[in-house]
């Protein structure tokens, strides 16, 4: 206590109260004046910055679009691919980042096909490093199932990180909002960005399945990985939904795997009975053509899919793929 | 050095290799993964989840064994795992001693004495064993609420774990929940702050497992006492006493937990460590009276009967109380779950969460799915909850029992529960929007749920016809809306035609799919109906697992669409919906 103590209250002593009390009153009026909001809360207000997807796209070489190997072995049928194409040295530069955006949706072992295969995603990540002299390989994908497992049980989280390149798994902050212009759907929504905020070069890897909603999932569907928040509400409309994507994303290539083909059960399948062999691997820097070709192997046609049809119209590809001449061969 | 900062050294190591064990708890291979670290490690040491489960089952479970090392380091040498080895314990001591530190000794000396209501923790015990093992046909565990062991497992798996980790996501990737983790962080906060109040507090008072210690500790070979009888009655040596044991008159040997302080604060050498009793007297009993002893086995013998008059495991059952794949039927479970939360610490999925009281009191932190938590559903190629189990209530199942292949085949595969539409929720069934994300996800092969097509006309579908040529109608009525029946599921049906599909509209047109073609052109006047292609879902019974991906991934989103219940569950007969084919 003071040593004035409560019986004599000195001069001093008032003063200093008395100034003490000024400043915590005015303290306390500043502070409600600052923060002073008359109107309340507005309903919907959006605050969140809007990003968009780089154009990952290379200069267009006619006839050397689209080409489509045969053959089992999916490491020979991609390097062909690929080198058909003009070679990875076409789509990546060196000391160029490079994103693989492989389909990884379940937890399933590679032999059940319902994710692209492991082997497929080391070698492109392979041929990136080698012959692509990229700085940097990022292997990322926004499951359905627990994205730790899937990339666990897929076995690509392995594959890819022998091959060198980094696994990026979907954690939160990664996500940014992005509004597809002229688009109906994709306004203001989620989509895992973090990954591809920094790279030159994106690279999709998809297989073939059969999908009971929209007929297929190749490598259109494949950027549904790329969606975040409540994406499930747009199989309300999946035609437009997998359109939009494919005018969202302008991929540098996209590889699309019918080696071994998931006719029924898709996507998940879950049987070695859903599969069928195809023998057949897709390179292609179109993936409306990819997939229209695609298509063929699971006994459809394109107008069975209207995605395709839609995609078309929106000019992120064609679905005339014999337009494009695909190259084809054969390796044994 | 001094036996004490041994001590001290001894329960800093235990500590941290339990909170290690706890980071290190995710499915993986990484150094901080789960790889083989023996993660179950302490719960195996406590001889409490052991002797609990051999009074419930009469079996003692493969690890529990290393409780019998706990239990004969005990009769050699003291209460020594209270003091060196519980990670809770060392919370307790480290807290108390943090938060009395600035005390005076007389004062220090009142706090440490021995008080009669240590006794309780025995009749905790005595409840809890007698719950155990006498009401034969209604034997429960329920050492698991009070167990330091579970009770320090869970609070650091469940809760603290997964609060410290957000910013960092180093054990999982996204944001683990857990519901009723708030009731375990009361607890454990609670007794942690007893420890302002009384040091150890929870340990001289509550802890059973303590209790347990206390009566084998009357065996002890070595034990505190005073090694000569000239004493000068200082009383320092119960300045810093941890278990309230009074060695300083007729030391309670039972209340011991060997933290050699007393032996450390004497200043005159007379307490030692050693195999005579104590030169001063000893007490070597816990402080029983007859009275307490027989309140206490009657409760624990009538609470599991008087508990289960809510009926819980009977026609009561609850419906959302489903276990993970490979429980034990539930009054077995029940008799075996220690309550630790392993399972759904290591479940990579987040879906096995702490129970509530919705399948009774004893349901209280026994793993219950919740589908709506967590990255997934019960992911199919997944049993690590089974795996990690300490006392098998979940069993260590294989893959291929979980799925019903190879020697399994037969049985078919581990069920638990169904999944059942809600057809006035459900897109398709209810308002006429395609949808099937759930049969999408069904990871079964081939898929439980499947769909039937049908066509039904929209809403103000009826269209009057204007004029129609090879692929295109114009209607009298000019209000459609752009585009709205574009996406590839909408079709026009002329009177007694065929469906087309619709590739595009304006607001008086409708254009119909190029691979269509009229058989007879609509005449101008005549009707049209616009319908909506719909999948609707079913489940097929006898595929579905209850996995619960279904209801994981349902869009909407409040109320699922589709949810599972624990009915048709494989592991109780009585349980099962449908006859069998």
């Amino acid at each position: 206590m003071n040593e004035q103590n409560d019986e004599k209250l000195g001069r001093r002593e008032l003063l200093s109260r008395a100034g003490k009390a000024g400043i915590s009153i005015v303290g306390a009026g500043a502070v409600s004046y600052l923060l002073y909001d008359a109107t309340g809360p507005r309903p919907g207000v959006e605050t969140e910055k809007l990003v968009t997807l780089a154009d990952f796209s290379v200069k267009p070489q006619v006839g050397r679009t689209m080409s489509i190997v045969k053959g089992s072995d999916r490491v020979k049928t991609v390097d062909k691919a690929i080198e058909l194409l003009g070679g990875i040295e076409r789509f990546v530069k060196p000391g160029e980042t490079v994103a693989i955006k492989p389909n990884v949706a379940f937890a399933s072992p590679p032999m059940l096909g319902a994710t692209a295969r492991p082997e497929l995603v080391a070698e492109v990540v392979r041929l990136c490093y080698s012959r692509g002299r990229a700085k940097k390989v990022y292997v990322a994908d926004n499951p359905i199932n627990d994205p730790s497992s899937c990339f666990m049980l897929s076995g690509i989280g392995k594959a890819a990180k022998q091959a060198g390149a980094e696994v990026i798994l979907p954690k939160n902050h990664l996500f940014k909002n992005t509004t597809l212009a002229g688009g109906k759907l994709i306004k203001n929504w989620p989509i895992f960005f973090g990954p591809f905020e920094k790279i030159n070069k994106l690279i999709g890897i998809a297989p073939v399945k059969h999908h009971h909603r929209s007929g297929a999932s190749m490598t259109m569907k494949n950027w549904y990985g790329l969606l975040g928040g409540r994406r499930n509400i747009f199989h309300q409309d999946i035609n437009t939904i997998i359109a939009e994507l494919a005018m969202m994303v302008s991929p540098t290539l996209v590889i699309l795997d019918g080696t071994e083909v998931m006719m029924t059960n898709g996507p998940t399948g879950g049987s070695i009975s859903d599969l069928r062999r195809a023998d057949t691997l897709i390179a292609s820097t179109d993936c409306v053509a990819a997939d229209s070709y695609g298509c063929s192997l699971l006994n459809l046609k394109v107008s069975d899919l209207p995605y395709l049809k839609k995609a078309e119209r929106a000019g992120a590809g064609t679905t005339d793929y014999e337009s494009l001449k695909p190259l084809f061969t054969t390796v044994s | 050095m001094k036996i004490v900062q041994v001590r001290r050294i001894s329960q800093a190591f235990f500590l941290s290799i339990f909170v290690w064990f706890c980071i290190v708890s995710t499915v993986g291979d990484k150094l901080w993964q789960l790889r083989g670290w023996p993660v179950n490690w302490f719960l195996q040491l406590d001889p409490l989840a052991a002797i609990g489960t051999m009074l419930t089952t009469h079996t003692l479970y493969r690890g529990l064994l290393w409780a019998l090392a706990t239990v004969a380091l005990t009769i050699v040498l003291g209460r020594f795992f209270c003091s060196w080895v519980c990670p809770f314990g060392s919370i307790h001591h480290f807290v108390g001693f943090w938060g009395n530190r600035k005390k005076p000794a007389a004062q220090k000396i009142r706090l440490n004495k021995y008080r009669k209501a240590q006794c309780i923790k025995y009749f905790v015990l005595i409840v809890f064993l007698f719950m155990a093992a006498f009401p034969s046909l209604f034997a429960t565990l329920q050492t698991g609420l009070l167990d330091p062991i579970s009770l320090v497992t869970r609070s650091f798996n469940l809760v603290l774990l997964p609060v410290f980790d957000r910013p960092i996501n180093l054990t999982s990737v996204t944001q683990r929940f857990y519901v009723w983790a708030w009731l375990v962080f009361v607890m454990f906060l609670t007794t942690v702050l007893l420890n302002l109040y009384i040091p150890r507090f929870y340990c001289r008072f509550i802890c059973p497992l303590g209790a347990l210690f206390g009566i084998i500790n009357r065996f002890a070979i070595w034990r505190i006492g005073k090694k000569q009888n000239e004493c000068v009655d200082c009383k320092l040596c119960e300045k810093s006493c941890e278990g309230g044991c009074e060695p300083a008159g007729n030391i309670r040997i039972s209340e011991c937990v060997l933290c050699f302080n007393c032996l450390d604060d004497c200043k005159h050498e007379v307490i030692s460590y050693q195999t005579q009793p104590s030169l001063a007297g000893e007490i070597t009993n816990p402080d029983i009276s007859r009275r307490g002893f027989v309140l206490s086995l009657v409760s624990g013998i009538l609470a599991v009967p008087v508990v289960r008059l809510s009926n819980k495991l009977g026609r009561n059952w609850y419906h959302r109380v489903i276990r993970p794949p490979g429980a034990l039927v539930e009054d077995e479970f029940l008799k075996r779950c220690i309550k630790c939360g392993q399972c759904m610490r290591v479940c990579p999925t987040n879906v096995i969460q702490p129970g509530g009281f919705e399948g009774g009191l004893e349901n209280l932190w026994t793993p219950v799915l919740n589908n709506r938590i967590g990255s997934s559903g019960c992911q199919l190629n997944c049993t690590a909850c089974g795996q990690v189990c300490p006392t098998s209530a979940i069993r260590p199942i294989t893959l291929s029992e979980k799925l019903g292949t190879d020697d399994f085949a037969e049985v078919g595969p581990i069920k638990m529960g169904t999944a059942f539409f809600d057809r006035g929720r459900c897109l398709p069934w209810a308002m006429d929007k395609p949808c099937i994300v759930c049969e999408e996800n069904c990871p079964v092969s081939p898929k439980a749920i499947y769909t039937q097509e049908c066509f039904n006309t929209i809403r103000d579908g009826v269209l009057t016809v204007k004029k129609a040529t090879d692929n295109t109608i114009e209607t009298v009525e000019e209000n459609l809306l752009l585009d709205r029946f574009a996406t590839g599921d909408y079709y026009c049906i002329t009177k007694g035609g065929e469906r087309m599909k619709i590739v595009a509209n304006t607001e008086n047109s409708i254009k119909i799919s190029p691979d269509n073609q009229f058989e007879k052109i609509p005449s101008a006047g005549s009707k049209i109906e616009i319908q909506v292609r719909l999948q609707r879902p079913y489940v097929d019974i006898e595929k579905c697992i209850g996995c619960g991906i279904c209801e994981h991934e349902c869009p909407v989103s409040g109320k699922k669409a589709v949810r599972v219940s624990a009915e048709g569950e494989t592991r109780s007969s009585d349980r099962t919906l449908l006859l069998k084919r």
